[in-house]
């Protein structure tokens, strides 16, 4: 064996490795069929390697994606919970309705008696009267408490008076929702939808781009 | 790429953007679409069920922390079995003496100190030729020096494409190659008459 070409062996792992140039093949197969040690060498490595060939697939355990899962850190549980409320909609509404329903809230109803509006560029203030200037147009939700809305001009958004008045003149136009708040029940109602409407707002910029 | 991996890719994809986003649950779905192959690869290397189960859910555990840092034009099986593979050579080289460590035996293609001192130990001919084929296959994968032999599984027995190899375990091409044949050479020389 020691007297053949260095070259036949290299030509030999090529071969195996399906890689091999024709020119090289061509040389290879001359040589072993005159060389019986050469073909012996390449008999056995090819036997090696079909009987490594012959193992079995094998399993994973059973229960190893549930071992898997177990083992893997705790998520951050702001995440979990958010899941939570956007996979049970009714439960988290029920859940949210008892949590609104403690005194924080109705004690908030009475007590805050303080005229105040939501900023937005163009309202004319005045005492506790709020002017939509008629040929304005406020881009963005207006929400006044305790005192008096005049509209006049336009709002592109929605409009929430809250304990208050308000006055539409003919020339008014209000492109989103208009509603007046001024019972304790509607107050509750308004706050657990502003309250959902956040979590799905939230929730959603979780989800993926792609879906 | 096949049109069935493209949309298996795509399919991988969307669930790492899930865990991605903090959806947990997302993950199970690619632990167990994963499952058996990286359970095979850690059992052929590691030669042991329970050490087997212990570094492929170590291994899937180690994805999900760092599963920000997979670049998802990438395979995500290459990047899967890297870190596995990585694992149980920990693994092997944590179990057996230090020196023995890389220190290649001159003129014995492929084997190590440890495949050297094993096969001193190595069983009887008469006790290896009684061995169930299985048995067999995993005690010669066993002797290898876990250099070869972690190529020799990728190749033979999970038949991945040597470039797939290289990507794998970080190697270049030619030094896959190379230790293939070597791998080969000692199998044979392990083996005797088959
Ligand atoms: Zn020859």
């Amino acid at each position: 064996m020691n007297t053949c070409p260095e070259q036949i062996v290299h030509c030999m792992h090529a071969y195996l490795d399906g890689d091999i140039r024709h020119d090289d093949e061509q040389l290879l197969m001359k040589h072993l069929a005159e060389c019986p040690s050469c073909q012996k060498l390449m008999d056995d490595l090819t036997d090696a390697i079909e009987f490594i060939e012959q193992a079995e697939p094998i399993e994973a355990p059973v229960g190893f994606v549930n071992d898997v899962m177990a083992r893997l850190p705790k998520e951050k549980s702001q995440v979990g919970i958010q899941r939570w409320l956007r996979k049970h909609p009714l439960l988290a509404a029920a859940a949210m309705f008892f949590v609104l329903m403690s005194a924080s809230i109705f004690s908030g109803y009475g007590n805050d008696q303080q005229f105040s509006v939501t900023k937005q560029p163009n309202l004319i203030v005045e005492g506790e009267t709020v002017t939509v200037p008629e040929g304005e147009v406020i881009k963005g939700d207006i929400i006044v408490k305790n005192g008096e809305l005049r509209i006049e001009g336009e709002v592109d958004g929605n409009v929430t008076v809250i304990r208050g008045s308000k006055y539409m003149a003919s020339t008014a136009v209000v492109t989103g929702t208009s509603e007046e708040i001024d019972q304790a029940f509607d107050w509750l109602w308004y706050k657990i939808k502003e309250t959902v409407k956040d979590i799905f707002k939230t929730g959603d910029g979780e989800k993926p781009v792609e879906e | 790429m096949e049109r069935r991996d493209i949309a298996m890719n795509q399919l991988i994809n969307k669930r790492i953007n899930e865990v991605i986003k903090g959806n947990q649950e997302a993950f199970e779905e690619i632990v167990t679409l994963f499952q058996h192959r990286l359970y095979h690869v850690c059992y052929r290397m590691l030669g042991n069920r329970q050490e087997a189960e212990d570094i492929a859910q170590e291994a899937f555990v180690r994805a999900y922390i760092n599963i920000h840092t997979f670049d998802q034009k990438r395979k995500f099986s290459t990047w899967l079995f890297r870190i596995a593979t990585n694992l149980c050579i920990d693994r092997i080289r944590k179990r057996k003496p230090d020196y023995y460590l890389d220190a290649e035996v001159p003129g014995t293609e492929g084997l190590t100190m440890y495949s050297q001192v094993a096969s001193d130990v190595a069983l009887p001919e008469e006790e290896v030729a009684r061995m169930e084929t299985e048995e067999r296959i995993q005690y010669e994968i066993g002797r290898l020096s876990d250099k070869y032999r972690s190529v020799i599984i990728l190749r033979y027995i999970e038949e991945l494409p040597l470039q797939e190899i290289s990507d794998i375990l970080e190697l270049p091409l030619g030094t896959v190659k190379t230790r293939v044949h070597r791998g080969r050479a000692a199998l044979k020389k392990q083996m005797g008459n088959l």
